[in-house]
């Protein structure tokens, strides 16, 4: 009980705003990069992550964590020409 | 048989992927047009509709992807998605596309050089995307491109080969392949392309919006195979006076 409470009044107090693809999310704080794919329901394997600017390499999303006011972009391919 | 970067292709038609009506619709299309060389644009995943992934459609050992960069307006933007396409498509294939006048759709050279020189310097398959100048081609064969696409006319206007005087002299001079890409609008304008001697041809409008693409992307298939048999089998000479071609001798039973 007492940790389900710690996680509700966490909601209200301690949630980090990110900008993910021009849209602000707003998510608990210590979230990795693999772990907010993972909860958006993404394929890891079909896009590409942009932090802050910069390409992540696959193999550092588990360990890449996101903080207040970082911008992701989440890019994949689609039709083109 | 056709060689980019040392990467042997059967097919002289590429196929881009934009515009078509649904994702069964351009697979049925592109298998028709028995391309392997597909080309793909980069894109912000749709976080409303995470699901729509047109890609997933396509088997990656039957079509080989080329990411395009467009939408960059300059060679900072390009280079910046030439990384996204990389770390997707665990490719280092890349058509370069540098248009910074969205009216247009024209490339430009100075920043599509510029760009050529850094990621070639990186390690990539750069394929740019150029106006019909001979001159910008040669250069960018010097600095390493893969190869280079001239323009037949502006991108989606199904013009055909407007640059057709400009394009010979690339294709004379040209140590690279050169892929005649956008404006193609007919299975004619790609037969004239490879009569020419153009190596392959990019097709994307007008087999995505034709009536029956997949009838149309096999028209294209044909248009090209026809064209370059053509060019390889030596086409005759142009003149400006009637040669018969019936003997003329043996007729003087009729002028007596």
């Amino acid at each position: 009980m007492s940790a389900s409470n710690k996680i509700e009044s966490g909601a209200a107090t301690d949630q980090i705003v990110i900008v993910c693809n021009g849209q602000e999310r707003l998510i608990e704080p210590g979230q990795t990069v693999a772990a907010f794919i993972a909860a958006m329901d993404l394929n890891p394997a079909m896009m590409a992550v942009e932090l802050d600017g910069r390409v992540l390499d696959r193999t550092t999303y588990d360990s890449t964590l996101l903080t207040a006011g970082a911008r992701l972009e989440l890019i994949r391919f689609v039709g083109g020409g | 048989m056709l060689e980019i970067a040392g990467r042997k292709f059967r097919s002289r038609l590429f196929t881009g992927t934009g515009k078509f009506a649904s994702a069964t619709v351009m697979k049925a299309a592109l298998t028709a047009s028995d391309s392997e060389m597909v080309t793909v644009a980069l894109r912000r995943v749709d976080l409303n509709d995470p699901a729509d992934d047109i890609m997933s459609h396509l088997d990656r050992d039957h079509f080989f992807f080329l990411p395009n960069t467009s939408g960059a307006r300059d060679a900072a933007e390009a280079v910046r998605l030439a990384h996204l396409a990389r770390s997707v498509g665990n490719t280092n294939w890349l058509k370069l596309e540098v248009t910074p006048d969205p009216r247009t759709l024209l490339p430009d050279p100075v920043e599509t050089l510029k760009a050529t020189e850094e990621l070639v310097r990186e390690g990539f398959v750069v394929l740019p995307y150029i106006n019909a100048d001979p001159i910008l081609a040669l250069r960018l064969q010097d600095v390493g491109a893969a190869a280079v696409m001239p323009l037949g006319s502006p991108i989606g206007t199904n013009q055909g080969l407007l640059t057709r005087f400009q394009v010979a002299i690339i294709i004379e001079q040209a140590r690279v392949p050169v892929v005649v890409d956008a404006g193609l609008g007919a299975p004619s304008h790609a037969v004239e392309a490879m009569e020419m001697g153009a190596d392959a041809v990019l097709v994307n409008t007008a087999i995505a919006v034709a009536g029956d693409p997949v009838r149309m992307a096999r028209a294209f298939a044909d248009a090209v195979r026809a064209g370059r048999e053509a060019y390889e089998s030596g086409l005759g000479r142009r003149g400006t006076t009637a040669e018969a071609s019936s003997p003329e001798v043996g007729l003087d039973f009729l002028h007596g």
